[in-house]
């Protein structure tokens, strides 16, 4: 451990050591943000539920690996489709009928939802907390030079990548996002070329629940949660994607590493610094770069 | 149409406003002598209650009129409430009069709050809110002389102390609690009703009309030279004061304090939200009917916890779909009765002509 190497290089293989947990950490955070992105890029709809909906996923996962005694990866991948159509019916059948000019419904529906979510888990699961069991994997790392890569956090980080170039691949090469972007910016004239907006809204959250499973295995794996953990992740989700800047999906994964960067750096200082460095690193980008690094949308 | 000089002047109340201003002020008075009537614990109801709706009148402020969806006014409920209690613990201030000063260190906060997440539109505003009421908490919590973490309590010499206890001792042979109590409670009283009467002299203003027509078109409303900026700084400004009082008189009541239970989004904006939702958003009367709702489903089942929440998450979702206007929009819309109209009407030669509202729905103004 940190005791046994010798005192001249420890400070500086504490920073890199530091810098690398809280860059890999940045990619858990970039999985929160990428659903909420989405999500916001096509529907202008902040849906202020997403946290309690990672948490939601990571129950999901837990009882499916739990129930049938399979590896949670294998559990995610079964999670997936039932996220998929989680979020599509969500979409389809309620928040679709809140959108429209005024942001107020939108907002206190997913708020609504949100508390809805968090009392059905307590319901359920209790306030106990939990995590997804993972056997020798959690502990395993990568000896790389002077610091050691835990092999879960490198994951979550490469997932994160895939993630976003497999969503950029969608949104910009495939039919499916030209249907999304066309929807985005005009729907009735997208609804005319044969489109039905309302479909792809659905579709589009569908998809978001997707990713929100990929980062609730990654979260769920990684640390404790319960069912109140949801509105920290939507926090987290949200300071990723302002400081990567609106509606852009790299953005989210800059946001989350320097949010990831500035809790670990918080936390070596003191450990009840972590959260607060965070949300420090948030409001200075607000202060002086308020559009955050890549900004895309207008609004 | 007669062929002498027309003159006419505006006019905004009603018959029905009339009568319901001195219902209003027949209530106040009885509810004042409430202490010397009924018993400590519907005391503290009705100061749960009268707090609950200066919240609520504030969140219905801000979003109802200046469009500000906040979720973040549990910073100031907290703020407020710290503040004070760092006044009396630290300076040794009277709580009542700390009470009333922590709205300035609300409008304090709501400063640089407002400098940041002013930078963020629509609903990003509201989570920008919300994560500056998670800082101020964090810092709070890191505040050692009034507890960190853990929080702490209001010293009971305090209490003792403040100012008009012994009167009420001395006088109606009232206990320090009963004593207390009855001052916290007469504070609410008069917060809630000068909150009330300010908030509706605010609307029926040249501004309140500003800010009514920035609500409705914001674009248009600056085409008339309504500066919308200025207008939502002075309502988050004006809100954050009150808020701050409110929040300090709601833990002068409870003695006791802690950052997760002061700045709690559940306890002081989920129910403030609900409040306001099922009530009617954008009236003054919304959210007294929505208190009414929100306080006989708490009494009634409260004590099944997590169902409780869960249940008014589905009645808030259920009237933002079939009923946006709420309960007072549904009862406006039929009857056609308004308690604090400000809709300006016409009143040529002595006479009423009113120009008939075509509108379905609760927004007035």
């Amino acid at each position: 451990m940190r005791s046994t190497r010798p005192i001249s290089g420890r400070a500086s293989m504490n920073i890199i050591d530091t810098l690398v947990q809280g860059i890999l950490l940045g990619g858990l955070y970039a999985l929160f943000a990428a659903g909420l992105s989405i999500v916001f890029g096509i529907m202008r709809l902040v849906n202020l539920a997403h946290g309690d909906l990672i948490i939601f996923a990571a129950f999901a996962i837990l009882t499916i690996t739990s129930m049938f005694g399979l590896n949670p990866f294998l559990s995610a991948l079964i999670a997936a489709p039932l996220m998929f159509a989680a979020g599509w019916l969500l979409q389809y059948f309620l928040l679709n009928r809140t959108l429209g000019k005024d942001i107020l419904p939108p907002l206190l529906v997913t708020f609504g939802l949100s508390i809805i979510i968090q009392n059905g888990l307590l319901e359920g699961f209790a306030a106990d907390s939990r995590r997804v069991p993972l056997g020798s994997l959690e502990a395993a790392t990568i000896p790389l030079g002077a610091v050691n890569i835990g092999v879960m956090p490198l994951l979550t980080f490469l997932s994160a990548i895939v993630v976003i170039v497999g969503l950029n691949t969608l949104i910009y090469r495939a039919p499916i996002g030209r249907a999304f972007r066309a929807t985005s910016d005009d729907p009735v004239t997208a609804g005319l070329m044969g489109i039905r907006p309302q479909r792809i809204f659905a579709t589009a959250t569908g998809l978001a629940m997707v990713v929100v499973t990929v980062a609730a295995l990654y979260l769920g794996t990684r640390a404790n949660f319960d069912p109140s953990a949801g509105p920290s992740r939507l926090i987290y989700a949200f300071e990723a994607v302002i400081i990567g800047g609106l509606g852009s999906l790299w953005g989210t994964l800059v946001g989350g590493v320097v949010l990831g960067v500035a809790q670990t750096i918080g936390a070596t200082i003191n450990p009840e610094w972590q959260i607060l460095a965070g949300h420090i690193a948030f409001l200075a980008v607000l202060a002086f770069k308020p559009r955050g690094f890549f900004p895309r949308a207008v609004d | 149409m007669s062929s002498t000089a027309q003159t006419w002047t505006t006019k905004t109340g009603t018959r029905a406003s009339g009568l319901f201003g001195i219902a209003a002020i027949l209530v106040v008075i009885v509810a004042a002598a409430a202490p010397f009537l009924v018993s400590r614990d519907i005391v503290q109801d009705l100061f749960f209650i009268l707090t609950m709706l200066v919240l609520a009148q504030n969140w219905n402020l801000l979003a109802g009129y200046a469009g500000l969806l906040s979720i973040g006014q549990q910073a100031f409920v907290g703020f407020g409430a710290y503040s004070m209690f760092g006044m009396v613990i630290l300076l040794g201030v009277d709580p009542l009069l700390a009470t009333l000063l922590a709205g300035f260190f609300a409008v304090l906060l709501a400063i640089p709050s407002g400098f940041f997440s002013f930078r963020l539109q629509g609903a990003y505003f509201g989570v920008g809110t919300w994560v500056i009421a998670e800082a101020v908490r964090l810092v709070v919590a890191q505040w050692k002389a009034l507890g960190g973490g853990t929080g702490t309590s209001l010293p009971g010499e305090a209490r003792k102390a403040m100012f008009g206890v012994d009167f009420l001792k001395n006088t109606f042979d009232m206990k320090t609690s009963q004593a207390s109590d009855a001052i916290a409670y007469w504070f609410a009283l008069v917060l809630a009703a000068a909150t009330v009467l300010l908030f509706y002299r605010i609307l029926r203003t040249r501004q309140g009309l500003g800010l009514a027509a920035v609500r409705d078109n914001e674009t248009a409303a600056r085409a008339l030279g309504v500066n919308a900026q200025r207008m939502k700084v002075f309502v988050y400004l004006t809100t954050a004061f009150v808020t701050g009082i409110t929040g300090a008189l709601i833990y002068l009541q409870k003695a006791r304090i802690s950052p997760d239970a002061a700045f709690s989004v559940t306890d002081w904006t989920a129910y403030v939200l609900f409040i306001v939702v099922i009530g009617g958003i954008g009236t003054i009367e919304g959210p007294i009917v929505g208190m009414i709702v929100f306080f006989v489903l708490q009494k009634t089942l409260s004590d099944f916890g997590s169902v409780y929440l869960l249940i008014l998450g589905f009645i808030g979702i259920a009237t933002m779909i079939f009923a946006p206007a709420g309960l007072w929009g549904l009862f406006s819309a039929h009857t056609g009765i308004q308690l604090f109209p400000v809709r300006r009407r016409l009143v040529l030669n002595g006479s009423d002509h009113t120009l008939q509202d075509t509108r379905k729905g609760g927004f007035n103004g």
